[in-house]
């Protein structure tokens, strides 16, 4: 086992984090306090309840699930796809380290950065409403999953792309949307009979639900079919990436 | 030359065949032996780097097998590639990285811990010492491709590529270049290089390999090689023009009869005498004398029938 190599990936992919702290941590705060205005202050006191949490609170799984999941899309894409596009992989495809271990720097990486942003949201969003973590080893363990499992979507999307608007493609049109109809900002128990079931379908749904429940304890599914569905996702994840390795697909001719 | 026969690289029939059906290579089969400078000359496209790539790990062969020593490249890719330094052809760095910690990257990635030290030895080699902490994007290209260099070396290889290390370089640059290979394969590195300028080959290289459309056509000691196929030339300019029959021995008159010329093998040299005895004879005066080479590009001509 390289782990200095994975070190190597891991520590260059953080310095770039670093270097670029003040987005880092400025964009979340921003968009999570624009968030905050516009549906905690603004439509909040008109929403009511839900379940017995208010709106304000409510909606505070939901966004950070929402920029877990766009961030580590992209980062775990750009990660991957920088190297690519510049050239510079030939190094690490000539380096004595394994696929698996490539992964790890990755996405290790990426997901780490997901899980700092995912906190500083909930402090900002501590600012302006009060909530409270009923299960805060069950919220780690789906923050950990979710930022892990989406990290490696984007890594893969980050193999996949052949151009920067591929990039922002798929969390553009598939994340974003998927996460704002998944039920961060409702409970979909407040939608029509039949748009209920069709979110079922939504993957989202299962871990901005499960990840609510460590919250408040008030879910749309199940806790267990949501940690379930956050396993498979993560398991189809590693299953893409160890047969893009295998064929060589984009990386080695 | 520092060979002592040892082959530090196999490479057993090996042929690529790209995904879009493009034979990239055929049926390849070299050795290369420790601590020479091994030249790998050949015509744009003729598979020089998807030769090295494939050694290096970056392309996967379609048959065929490479040791490096005993380890074979897919099977035991990490003992193989540990042995491996990569300079590509394309200048392509982390432009926003500083020099210093592109090539500590480099060798923690390799799995090797730091070592400042030998960061340090490295970086003066090449000298880039006092450049460490620039930005890569603010270094010239000769700089740049130095840096690609102290890449390759910061986990102290035993087998170094260079894929044209001198394309679109300045003669001086190209100069300082050659002189560095030379101070490396000192220290017992085993330098693969690939060029289609036959001038870099024949100044740098012990072996020569000779690939074109995916084909090894020739592998030989330089030295052989132009002894084989090198003509020489002795170039006789005369005082007065050509009087005398000179039928007799193997010479050529120009029109002018004024310069005379002599075309013999290289290594077979004795038959200067014997000219210059005869010409003295009778009493065939020169004012000027000058013997002539062919170029690795004469022969390069000769075997492969196009120009590079």
């Amino acid at each position: 086992m390289n782990l200095l190599g994975v070190k190597a990936i891991y520590n260059f992919e953080m310095k770039r984090f670093f270097r670029t702290l003040f987005q880092s941590i400025a964009s979340p705060v921003i968009s999570t306090s624009l968030y905050f205005i516009v549906f905690g202050s603004a439509i909040a006191s008109r929403m009511g309840e839900i379940d017995g949490v208010s709106y304000g609170a409510f909606i505070v799984p939901g966004l950070v699930m929402l920029s877990i999941l766009t961030e580590s899309v992209s980062n775990g894409s750009f990660g991957i796809y920088m190297p690519r596009f510049s050239g510079t992989i030939y190094e690490i495809l000539s380096a004595p380290i394994s696929s698996f271990e490539i992964v790890l720097g990755y996405v290790g990486a990426a997901a780490t950065k997901s899980v700092a942003i995912g906190s500083i949201i909930l402090i900002t969003a501590r600012v302006f409403v009060e909530y409270r973590i009923e299960h805060p080893i069950w919220m780690l363990i789906f923050l950990f999953l979710t930022s892990i499992t989406f990290s490696l979507m984007g890594f893969i999307i980050g193999l996949w792309a052949d151009g920067f608007e591929k990039l922002q493609v798929v969390p553009l049109l598939i994340i974003t949307p998927l996460t704002f109809l998944g039920g961060s900002f409702y409970s979909i128990e407040m939608l029509p009979p039949l748009w209920q079931k069709v979110t079922l379908f939504n993957p989202v749904l299962y871990l901005v639900s499960g990840f609510r429940w460590s919250f408040y304890g008030i879910s749309d599914v199940n806790i267990f079919t949501s940690l379930i569905m956050t396993l498979v996702f993560l398991f189809l994840g590693l299953v893409i990436v160890a047969l893009i390795f295998k064929t060589g697909y984009k990386i080695r001719q | 030359m520092q060979s002592n026969n040892e082959e530090i690289i196999q490479i057993k029939d090996l042929t690529k065949i790209y995904q879009d059906g493009l034979p990239a290579l055929c049926n390849i089969n070299l050795s290369i032996k420790k601590g020479e400078i091994f030249a790998l000359l050949g015509p744009n496209g003729a598979g020089k780097s998807t030769l090295i790539n494939i050694i290096c790990g970056i392309v996967r062969p379609s048959a065929g097998e490479v040791y490096i020593g005993t380890s074979e490249i897919r099977k035991d890719y990490r003992m193989a590639r540990s042995a491996i330094g990569l300079v590509p052809q394309e200048l392509v760095t982390d432009m926003f990285e500083r020099v210093i910690d592109t090539v500590n990257f480099s060798r923690g990635l390799f799995g090797k811990p730091q070592d400042p030290a030998r960061t340090q030895k490295v970086l003066q080699d090449l000298s880039l010492w006092d450049k460490k902490d620039a930005k890569i994007i603010t270094l010239s290209g000769g700089m740049k491709r130095r840096v690609m260099m102290a890449k390759a070396l910061i986990h102290d290889p035993k087998i170094l590529f260079l894929d044209e290390p001198t394309a679109g370089v300045d003669v001086n640059l190209r100069r300082d270049m050659w002189d560095m290979v030379r101070e490396l394969q000192k220290t017992g590195v085993t330098i693969i290089l690939t060029t289609h300028y036959i001038e870099e080959a024949q100044e740098m290289a012990d072996r020569i390999g000779i690939i074109n459309q995916g084909k090894l056509i020739l592998v030989e000691e330089k030295n052989e090689l132009m002894k084989k196929l090198g003509k020489k030339k002795l170039v006789l300019n005369l005082r007065t023009p050509l009087t005398k029959d000179i039928s007799d021995l193997p010479l050529e008159s120009s029109p002018d009869q004024l310069q005379l010329t002599y075309t013999y093998v290289m290594g077979n040299e004795e038959g200067i005498s014997h000219i210059m005895r005869h010409l003295d004879e009778r009493g065939i005066d020169y004012k000027d004398i000058r013997t002539e080479e062919s170029s690795l590009e004469d022969i390069f001509v000769g075997i492969v029938g196009t120009k590079l």
